[in-house]
Parts: C-alpha cells; sequence; structure tokens
C-alpha cells in the first residue's frame, strides 16, 4: 500500500500548486471586472469623498499586486481574511452556509449515487427493452433541461398543486432532521434528475463493454443467471470509470448548485459567490472559488485511489 | 354647531372608515377638522370601521434585493432588504404617513424660524431602545454625524451638506441649523439612510449590534438569508399588530410569488409585472400597485447638438407614446409622465398641467422649425435600468418612426453603466430612486450647478423659483412655485419621463391594511410590518 500512499502525497502537492495558480487566476479575473466595490456599495448617490474614504476603509487604495501578497501571506496559515464590504471575517460568512451546501449535496448524493447505479445495473440486464429505452430517454432528459426548470416544474406539480413540500427551501435553526430533510427535498431532487443519468449511462456503458469479455461468456457458459453475471462478475471490472464518474458528480452537487440554490431560496454557498463577485468582494470569491477547486481535486484523487483499489492491476503500470 | 357641509362630511368619512378606504390616522384628522372632538371622533371611527386592527400572529414576508454583503451600518444602506427591515427595527426623526403627508415618528413636533435656515425636532419622551435606553438628542445628534464631516464614508452626506450644526437644546429636543434656508428639512429625515442608532461615548454611532427604537426587536439576522423580530412593547408608536414578524430574502422572482401562492409567506415584495394579471385572479391574494416617485427618465444633453435645439426636444416628447409603453411595458403598472420630474406620490403635486400627448404631426413640426427633418439619434440603454428597459427604448424607437426621427437604440453593458453611460452619453436611459420632494429631487438633478444635472439644462428662471422655493414656509406659494417649474420643465426641459413605475406587491387575503398606503416605498412606505395586521 505504500505506493497509495505516495501517490496521494504527490498528488496532494501537486493539488496544493493548483490551488495556488487558481488563486491567481481569480485574483486577477476580480480585478479585471469592471466597476469598483465602493462605487458598488455606496450607489448613484455617492461623493467623491465618500468614495476615496470607503476605499481606504477597506484598503482599495494600494495597488493590486500588494494586496494579493498580503492575502497570501495570510491565507498559507489559513486566515482567509475578512469581507472587504461587511469586514465580517470569510470563515464565518462562508462556514455555515458551506455546510448547507454540504448538506444538500450530501442528501441529493444519498439518493442519486445508488439509485443510478441500481438502475445502470438494470438497464444494462434489460439492454434494449423498452424499460431500458423509457430509462435513458427520462435521465437523458432531466440532464438535458437546465436545472432551474426542472425546479419550476417540481415546484409547479409538488409545491403549488399538490402541496407535498414546501417551494421554499429556507431553514432556521431547531429544525429537526426530518423537518430538514423534508425543506431540501426539492432541491435535493432537482440535483438528483441533473446527475443520474450521467452515472446510470456510465454504468450501463462500462458493464455492456465488458459483457462480451470471454470470462463473461465463461460464466453465462456454466450456467449463473443474468444478474449475477453482471453484479458479480463484470461489476467489479466496471469500477473504475463508475467510481470516476460519481466523484465528478459529487464534485458537480457542491460547486454547480448555485442556480438550484437561488430557484430555492436555499442559503448555501453559492449565494454568497454571486453576491461577493456582484460586490467585488475578492476575499469571500477566492475563498467560495478554492473551496470548490479543493473539491474537484479532492474528489478526483478520491476516485483515481479508489479506481486502484478495484483494480489491482492499475497499481502496477508498466 | 356642525354646518350641513361638515355633516356631509362626517357622513363620508364614516362611509369611508366603513370601506376601508381611509386611515386612523387621516380620519381622525378630517372628522376634527370638520368640528368633532377628539373622543367623538374616536367614538365614530370605531363605530364606522370596518375592521379595526388585531394583535396577533407571525407576519412572514418574501423579499427580494437582499445581498450576503447588507451590514446594518446606515450609511452604506442599500439594498431595499435592508430598508424594510431598518423600518422594522429602527426610527426615523419623521416618516411618511399612509396619506402621504409627514407623520411624526421619533419627533413628535418640529418648526422653524420664519427664514427657515433653523429647525428644531421635539423629541418623544417615549421612545426607548431595545436595550433599555432612552432615545436622546446625543443619540439623534450622533446618528446625524454618522452621514456628515469628510471622513464620513456614507451615502447621504450629500442630504445633510447644508448643515451646518446640530444643537442639543437641553430639552429633549435637537435644532439643525443650515447655511441656506430649507423649508424640506423634515421631509429629508424619513430618508432610510438616517435611522436614529444609539450614540458611543465618543460621538460615534453604535450600529453593529442591531440595537434599535423601531416597532419590532431583532432577534436572529443572516445578511441575503433573512431576519426574525419579535415586538418591542414599549415601541413609542402606533401599531405593530402582529407579534413576530420574519422577513425570508428571496432574490428569484418566480420563486417569491410562489411562496406567496403557496402560502409559505404572508406578504412578498415586488411582484412581477408580467404576472400581475395572474396574480390578481388567485383568490388567495391580494395585490396592491401604488404609485411611486421613482421615476424612468430619457435625458437629452441640451448643450449638445442636436437636442441643444427645444424644437427637437420638443420632437422627441411629441414622438412618445405614453399610455402605449405603460400599457406594454409595465402592464399598467405605472403612472404617466409629463416631462417634469416630479410624481403625484410627491407632495405639492400640481394636477392641471395639460399633458404633452403621442402627436407625430406636431413632431414633425417641430422638426420642420429646427431644420432637422429625418432626424437620427442614437438612445443608450441596458437591461438592468428598468424591467423591459430595452423593449421601451425599441417601442419608442417604433412610435418616433411615424414622426420621422430614427431613434438607434444602443445596447450597452449592465457592468458600469452608471459610470460610463450615464451623464457621459448625450442621450441615455435612467431610472431613479423615490426622492421625498420636488425640491430634493430637482436640487440634486435640475439644478444648474448640481454634479447629477443630467441633462446640462441650466433654466435662469427655474433654478431662481427653485432657490424661492426652498425657503418658502407657505404652502400654497410653494405649491405655485413648483407648478411653474414643472410647466418651465415640459416645455423647455431635457428629459424625456415617460412614466412614474408603481409599487406592485401582494398579500395573503387574511392580511389587512386600512386601504390607504404609504408611497415612499414598497410594503407600505416600508412599514407594513408596523401597520398591517391578521384577520382572525
Amino acid at each position: 500500500m505504500g505506493d497509495i500512499a505516495g501517490l496521494v502525497g504527490k498528488r496532494l502537492g501537486l493539488g496544493l500548486i493548483i490551488l495556488l495558480v487558481i488563486s491567481v487566476i481569480i485574483f486577477f479575473m476580480v480585478e479585471l471586472l469592471p466597476g469598483d466595490i465602493a462605487q458598488a456599495v455606496l450607489g448613484q448617490g455617492a461623493t467623491e469623498e465618500n468614495l476615496a474614504a470607503l476605499r481606504k476603509e477597506m484598503g482599495l487604495d494600494q495597488p493590486a499586486i500588494v494586496r494579493y501578497l498580503g492575502w497570501l501571506k495570510d491565507a498559507v496559515v489559513f486566515d482567509f481574511g475578512s469581507s472587504v464590504v461587511t469586514q465580517e471575517p470569510v470563515t464565518s460568512i462562508i462556514g455555515e452556509r458551506f455546510a448547507k451546501t454540504l448538506f444538500l449535496a450530501a442528501y441529493a448524493a444519498v439518493i442519486a449515487v445508488p439509485v443510478s447505479i441500481v438502475l445502470g445495473v438494470l438497464v444494462a440486464l434489460m439492454r434494449n427493452s423498452i424499460f431500458d429505452r423509457v430509462a435513458n430517454v427520462l435521465t437523458l432528459t432531466s440532464i438535458s433541461s437546465p436545472e432551474f426548470f426542472l425546479g419550476y416544474i417540481l415546484i409547479l406539480y409538488f409545491a403549488v398543486k399538490w402541496g407535498m413540500f414546501p417551494a421554499i427551501a429556507s431553514l432556521s435553526e431547531g429544525m429537526s432532521f426530518v423537518e430538514l430533510l423534508n425543506r431540501a427535498f426539492l432541491p435535493a431532487l432537482t440535483l438528483v434528475l441533473v446527475v443520474v443519468a450521467h452515472m446510470m449511462r456510465m454504468t450501463r456503458a462500462s458493464i455492456i463493454n465488458l459483457l462480451a469479455s470471454p470470462y463473461i461468456e465463461m460464466a453465462r457458459l456454466k450456467g449463473a443467471p443474468p444478474l449475477k453475471v453482471i453484479v458479480r462478475h463484470a461489476l467489479p471490472n466496471a469500477w473504475a470509470p463508475i467510481i470516476n464518474v460519481v466523484a465528478l458528480n459529487l464534485a458537480y452537487l457542491i460547486t454547480g448548485v448555485v442556480l438550484v440554490e437561488v430557484v430555492f431560496v436555499y442559503p448555501g454557498i453559492g449565494q454568497a459567490l454571486v453576491d461577493a463577485v456582484s460586490k467585488r468582494d475578492f476575499p469571500v470569491v477566492q475563498a467560495c472559488c478554492l473551496i470548490f477547486a479543493a473539491t474537484f481535486i479532492l474528489l478526483n484523487l478520491a476516485a483515481d485511489v479508489g479506481a486502484i483499489l478495484t483494480n489491482p492491476r492499475l497499481r502496477h503500470p508498466k | 354647531m356642525k354646518s350641513v357641509k361638515d355633516q356631509m362630511l362626517l357622513d363620508k368619512l364614516a362611509d369611508a372608515a366603513r370601506t376601508g378606504s381611509i386611515s386612523r390616522r387621516s380620519f381622525m384628522s378630517n372628522a376634527i377638522t370638520a368640528g368633532l372632538t377628539a373622543s367623538a371622533a374616536t367614538g365614530l371611527w370605531s363605530s364606522s370601521a370596518k375592521a379595526a386592527p388585531q394583535n396577533g400572529g407571525k407576519f412572514r414576508v418574501a423579499q427580494h434585493d437582499g445581498n450576503t454583503s447588507d451590514t446594518h451600518d446606515p450609511g452604506t444602506y442599500l439594498s431595499y432588504a435592508m430598508i424594510l427591515l431598518a423600518h422594522t427595527f429602527r426610527s426615523y426623526l419623521t416618516a411618511i404617513g399612509t396619506d402621504q403627508n409627514l407623520a411624526p415618528d421619533l419627533a413628535t413636533e418640529w418648526s422653524a424660524t420664519p427664514d427657515a435656515t433653523e429647525w428644531t425636532f421635539k423629541l418623544n419622551p417615549n421612545a426607548k431602545f431595545h436595550s433599555g435606553g432612552k432615545v436622546t438628542a446625543t443619540d439623534v445628534i450622533a446618528s446625524m454625524n454618522h452621514h456628515r464631516g469628510e471622513n464620513s464614508s456614507s451615502a447621504a452626506t450629500a442630504l445633510l451638506a447644508s448643515v451646518v450644526e446640530i444643537v442639543d437644546n437641553g430639552d429633549h429636543s435637537v435644532t439643525f441649523k443650515l447655511d441656506s434656508p430649507n423649508a424640506d428639512l423634515p421631509w429629508i429625515m424619513p430618508d432610510y439612510h438616517l435611522p436614529i442608532c444609539p450614540a458611543n461615548a465618543d460621538g460615534t454611532i453604535n450600529w453593529q449590534t442591531g440595537d434599535g427604537s423601531g416597532p419590532y426587536r431583532l432577534v436572529e439576522h443572516e445578511s441575503g438569508v433573512g431576519s426574525r423580530l419579535v415586538r418591542f412593547d414599549d415601541w413609542h408608536g402606533e401599531g405593530a399588530y402582529f407579534d413576530e414578524v420574519e422577513f425570508i430574502i428571496i432574490n428569484d422572482p418566480n420563486a417569491r410569488q410562489t411562496a406567496l401562492v403557496t402560502g409559505d409567506v404572508d406578504a412578498c415584495s415586488l411582484l412581477e409585472n408580467k404576472t400581475l394579471g395572474l396574480l390578481s385572479r388567485n383568490p388567495n391574494i391580494e395585490v396592491d400597485n401604488v404609485g411611486s416617485a421613482s421615476a424612468i427618465t430619457i435625458p437629452m444633453h441640451v448643450d449638445v447638438a442636436p437636442f441643444d435645439n427645444n424644437d427637437v426636444r420638443m420632437a422627441l416628447k411629441l414622438a412618445i407614446d405614453r399610455d402605449e409603453l405603460i400599457e406594454k411595458v409595465t402592464y399598467g403598472a405605472a403612472t404617466k409622465g409629463n416631462d417634469f420630474h416630479h410624481s403625484p406620490a410627491m407632495p405639492y403635486w400640481p394636477d392641471d398641467i395639460e399633458q404633452t400627448p403621442y402627436d407625430p404631426d406636431k413632431a414633425k413640426w417641430h422638426l420642420q422649425q429646427a431644420g432637422a427633418e429625418g432626424l437620427s439619434v442614437s438612445l443608450s440603454a441596458a437591461e438592468s435600468i428598468t424591467t423591459g428597459a430595452i423593449d421601451m427604448c425599441i417601442l419608442y424607437a417604433e412610435q418616433a418612426k411615424k414622426a420621422g426621427i430614427n431613434i438607434n437604440v444602443v445596447r450597452e453593458p449592465n457592468d458600469g453603466y452608471w459610470s460610463d453611460v450615464w451623464l457621459t452619453k448625450p442621450w441615455c436611459l435612467v431610472s431613479w430612486g423615490a426622492r421625498p420632494t420636488p425640491d430634493v429631487m430637482y436640487t440634486l438633478a435640475y439644478k444648474d450647478d448640481a454634479a447629477w444635472n443630467e441633462t446640462h439644462w441650466k433654466n435662469p428662471k427655474f433654478n431662481e423659483l427653485l432657490l424661492q422655493a426652498k425657503a418658502e414656509l407657505d404652502d400654497v406659494k410653494r405649491a405655485a412655485m413648483y407648478r411653474e417649474m414643472a410647466i418651465i420643465s415640459r416645455d423647455d426641459g431635457g428629459a424625456v419621463i415617460p412614466y412614474f413605475p408603481n409599487f406592485v406587491y401582494g398579500r395573503r387575503k387574511g392580511v389587512k391594511h386600512t386601504g390607504q398606503l404609504a408611497a415612499s416605498w414598497q410594503l407600505d412606505g416600508a412599514r407594513g410590518a408596523s401597520r398591517w395586521w391578521f384577520e382572525s
């Protein structure tokens, strides 16, 4: 297993360099946005003196490179600074929201991953049947529709017409866990619909890919029932691509929720990011983006490790 | 002795009270004018009023325009969500009443010296902060100083620029000393930047803790998400019928309206005009459509050709079909403009000024006078200015074609519109927030030396009247001056003003109000939480 620890170490080191590069890119992209914070905060009504006073208060009178280096110096010791606009520490702005985003992502993942893998196995089993076609058409339709559209459709039926679930997912403190699940059901369902197709089709494709292999032929010849052939013989060899797609979709559940949050008024990190960009609030933008980037890096790493663990051959590249 | 006329007035008033079209405050003042004593008037009100307000309930409001970056600093209040919140947990010196007149809040009465350079506000002795202390002159002075001085980062600095000194008179009153006469000072006090916050020992204010002296006490607040408030039993005002108020920030219009339809909230700010018809057909929902003092203007730089010729300006004013714009762009949720920036929702509005019609032939005639037949001009606009901004400009361009004018609509980016287009391009589309009085509006954007004189218009007679009116404490004379200024502005000014957008908001059927709504902000002048009630 030592080789895996080495791989993880190497990938983590690389990940840090990627994060550094990303932080530079984000900083200068925020710089490139037209307009400035002081103007955005004070609105049309600002006088020149107001603007100057506010810029000074926010530290915007310093050159960009100085501000970036100052931020970096603190960031290496995990101090992500304070919001330029509200002066609140970034961790307190993002912390709770990120927890809520993680909750929603986990909620959606707990439903989506088993459903799509089971569905994938079933459609592989009944490939080219009516069930296969219908499942494919439905999941492809849901992945092809924009999230907000799916969200509105769900709201229309589940909230407005049938009144089964609340239309807005605003959470408050002191809600019981069941209540939380009920409140967050529609946004989670929307996310599920968005990610199921990808994972299901990958499961189906990689299983079907293996069905032509000699050892599957062998299993069939020895009289194993079709379900057993797929679950016992094909699936273990199909894990690597499936894990990759699952990891990619898990990352999407965290980083791609902005629209879903807006439609369902879910107080997650996406809304904070959108607000921060419109106010040019660099430390908050930076922190959100780095969280997203780190999510991708870590999940990709997990996918690779998972793939290697399920397929010992990958541990010994030729 | 009551005269016959007075008796008729009383009958009418009782009628109005029965149908709920008049507020208790205006009922009382009218009834007393008609010769009733205060106690008799109270009796008449309670016997005829349609529904007396009832206490109780939790009022949940879906609000637009809330940001994660919002703070309690009144100097940088910007988003609508914070403005509504401020009116619910803080107090101002004066307020805009449901009859659009100035009403008391922390100040019980106010008066000026005859030259209108000194204003004294008497403070309500019963007013208290939620943390327990009385609201004193020191708090008022510190709160005002927050917006004054060179180092202030407040957006309201310009409003108080003429204030030289604020004096604590020692008898629970403060006096504002001005460097020039201003008959409108009490009208500036309800500006959303100017709530009274508790003073610190060093003369600054404590805005950070969310303490206030308003009808509700802030219990929980998360910027961009929402807030929860409970009734403050020691409030100095009248109202605050709900036990609890909850604001939920829902920036997406569709989600907001859905929440209202499904009953997840009891009221909802800023409905979309295009869904107005559908929502008002819903039996569970009441839509309030209230004329406002915000405005859409299309200012021309009158010192730039071709707009330097008044015939060209008149042609462009005659070539716009305001009725069609209101019907098709705002779905009827707007009040027609007449090229003077003074809305019917502001005091002193002149109601007898002839409307400039849509008249392509007359516009053509003006073009001939200017020698500018076949006029071609560019109009800059961005979608974020107002709902349907670009559509509106394109429709205007179509209307103007009938007058032989070619308007080329230039679509500008939303970002940076206020710094790169407004005040820079010779003709562009602008939206203005509500200002309390014509004086504030004209001084801000039509005075010859105003920094925001968006039309570069310098009419000597207009400016002279503006200064005179500012110092005139006689309301009748002031109204006459504003009427004359409106006519000058309509016939010579550089702004085409198609309409004043209405405030459109909704509530569930069980939420009641008096039928009269303040026009200064959404949701009854941002005071719905303390003025409305649940019908049991």
